[in-house]
C-alpha cells in the first residue's frame, strides 16, 4: 500500500492505495468523484478521459501514483461553480447527449482541444475527439456542439 | 514494491541500477499490464520528469532527439517536420491526442514492437540510440545503431540498467526527403497493419542518388530493406516504385493475426514501400506534403 497526495480539481486528497491502482479507480473510489467513467478499461474508448496538467489522459491506463505533483482535472472540475460550461450546455442543446456515458470524456477532450486551438476547423475537432467513442453514434451533433462552443467562446 | 519519481538522470540511473523498470508515459507498460500481456513490474521509476531529456537539439554532427519527447512534441517541431519529416509523419499517426501527449519516442523505441510507427523512420534516417548506465564514479554512455538495438519482438539489446536518453540523427543532405506511410483500418487508436518509411536523396537530374527503406509490422523487428540503395540508385522515382515494391514484398516475413493475413501483409507492404518512396522523393524535390503523409495522400478509412 502506498500513501501519497493527489490534486484533483484544485483540491489535495490523501490517497492510500496499491501502487498499481489506476488513476480512474482512485478518482472514483478514493477521491469519490464518479463523473469520470470506465468504458473499455483498455485505453480505446476515452470515457475515462481526464486532464493532467491540462492535457487529455486516459485515466484507466495511467498509474494514479504517477500523477503526484501534477494537477488532475475531471468533468466535475470543468463546471464553473453551479453554471454549466459552454461545452456542456451546447452538447445538451444540440442533442449531443444520448445515453450520456461518453459525454464526460468527450467534454474533457473538447476542452483540451479548445485550450490549444480556440478556432478549430471540423477536421481539427474530429482529430481532437479521435480518442473518444460514442456508441450511440451521435457524432454529428457532438461535433456541431464543439464547433458552436468555439464560436461562442471566441465571441 | 516501490515507485519513485526521478527528476534527474542520476536518480533515474540509480533506480534502474537497483532493479527498477522505467516508466515514461506508460502507454505500453500500463496498457500491456491491464491486458495481461505482462504484469506490471514490482519496482518502477517514473522518468517522465527527468530534466534535459525532452529537447530537439543540434549537436556537432547532427540532431539529438531527447528520449522523453512526446509524439505531440515531435509532430509539431519545426526541425523534425522540416528535416526529418518521416518521424513527424509517424508521430502524428500514433493513437489519439492522449496517447500522443503521453507516449514518448524513447518509449516507442525501447518497447521494441515490430509495428512501432517511429521505428522505420528512425532507421531510414540513420538514427543511433544513446544508452547510458551508472558507473562507480559517474555514468557511461554508448551509441548503438537501431539495427543492433532491436533483436526481436519486444526485445532490445540494452541491459536492464541502461536507459535510452536520446536518439542521434545525422545532418540531412541537400535534396533529401523522407516519409512514413502505413496501412490502417481506422484513423485513430490504430496500430500499423503494415508500414513503410523511405529516405531519398535526389541527384541534380532528379534521379535517385541514395535511398533507404524500412518496413514495420512485417518481420520480428523493424526491417531495413536490404539492397534498396543499389536497386533504386540512378532510377527516376517513378521507375523506382515497382522495384521497391517487389524488394519489400520479397524480404517481408509477415505473420497472420487478427489484423491481416500474411499474404495480405506481403502484398500491401509493397504498396506502402512504393508510396513511401514516392512521397519521400517528392519532398526531396522540394514539394511540401503536409504531415502526416497518410492524410495528405488519402491512405486509411474515409
Amino acid at each position: 500500500m502506498s500513501q501519497y497526495e493527489l490534486e484533483v480539481n484544485g483540491v489535495t486528497y490523501p490517497v492510500a492505495a496499491d501502487q498499481s491502482k489506476n488513476l480512474l479507480s482512485v478518482i472514483r473510489e478514493d477521491v469519490g468523484l464518479t463523473g469520470t467513467k470506465e468504458g473499455c478499461d483498455d485505453c480505446e474508448c476515452g470515457a475515462c478521459m481526464v486532464l493532467l496538467d491540462g492535457q487529455p489522459v486516459n485515466s484507466c491506463s495511467y498509474l494514479a501514483i504517477q500523477a503526484q505533483g501534477r494537477s488532475v482535472t475531471t468533468i466535475e472540475g470543468v463546471m464553473q461553480g453551479p453554471e454549466m460550461h459552454a461545452l456542456q450546455r451546447n452538447l445538451l442543446e444540440a442533442g449531443g447527449v444520448q445515453c450520456g456515458f461518453c459525454t464526460p470524456g468527450m467534454i474533457i477532450s473538447a476542452h483540451a482541444l479548445l485550450e490549444r486551438d480556440p478556432e478549430p476547423d471540423l477536421d481539427a475537432v474530429r482529430i481532437g475527439l479521435s480518442g473518444n467513442l460514442c456508441r450511440c453514434t451521435g457524432y454529428a451533433k457532438i461535433l456541431a456542439a464543439v464547433e458552436e462552443t468555439a464560436v461562442e467562446l471566441n465571441g | 514494491m516501490s515507485f519513485t519519481i526521478a527528476t534527474t538522470l542520476e536518480e533515474a540511473l540509480a533506480a534502474v541500477a537497483d532493479g527498477a523498470r522505467p516508466i515514461a508515459g506508460g502507454t505500453d507498460l500500463v496498457v500491456g499490464a491491464r491486458h495481461g500481456k505482462a504484469p506490471l513490474p514490482e519496482n518502477l521509476v517514473a522518468i517522465d520528469r527527468v530534466e534535459g531529456m525532452d529537447q530537439v537539439e543540434l549537436d556537432g554532427d547532427g540532431t539529438r532527439i531527447g528520449a522523453l519527447l512526446s509524439h505531440a512534441d515531435l509532430m509539431a517541431d519545426p526541425l523534425i517536420v522540416g528535416s526529418y519529416s518521416a518521424i513527424a509523419d509517424a508521430s502524428a499517426l500514433v493513437g489519439s491526442p492522449s496517447t500522443r501527449h503521453l507516449g514518448t519516442i524513447g518509449g516507442n523505441v525501447m518497447n521494441g514492437s515490430p509495428a512501432m510507427d517511429t521505428g522505420a523512420p528512425l532507421l531510414v534516417l540513420g538514427a543511433r540510440a544513446e544508452l547510458v548506465r551508472r558507473t562507480e564514479s559517474s555514468m557511461a554512455g554508448r551509441f548503438v545503431p537501431l539495427t543492433e538495438l532491436w533483436v526481436g519482438p519486444g526485445q532490445t539489446s540494452a541491459a536492464a540498467d541502461e536507459l535510452l536518453v536520446a536518439l542521434h540523427l545525422p545532418v540531412p543532405q541537400e535534396r533529401c526527403g523522407s516519409a512514413y506511410v502505413r496501412l490502417e483500418y481506422r484513423r485513430a487508436m490504430e496500430i500499423a497493419v503494415v508500414g513503410a518509411a523511405a529516405g531519398i536523396t535526389l541527384a541534380e537530374d532528379g534521379t535517385i542518388a541514395s535511398a533507404a527503406v524500412a518496413l514495420a509490422a512485417v518481420a520480428p523487428t523493424i526491417l531495413a530493406v536490404d539492397g534498396a540503395n543499389d536497386a533504386l540508385g540512378g532510377l527516376t522515382p517513378d521507375a523506382a516504385g515497382p522495384v521497391i515494391a517487389e524488394l519489400a514484398s520479397e524480404q517481408a516475413s509477415p505473420i497472420s493475426d487478427l489484423r491481416a493475413s500474411d499474404t495480405y501483409r506481403r502484398h500491401c507492404i509493397g504498396v506502402m514501400a512504393r508510396r513511401a518512396v514516392d512521397a519521400a522523393a517528392r519532398r526531396a524535390g522540394g514539394e511540401q506534403i503536409a504531415v502526416p503523409v497518410n492524410r495528405a495522400i488519402g491512405i486509411g478509412a474515409a
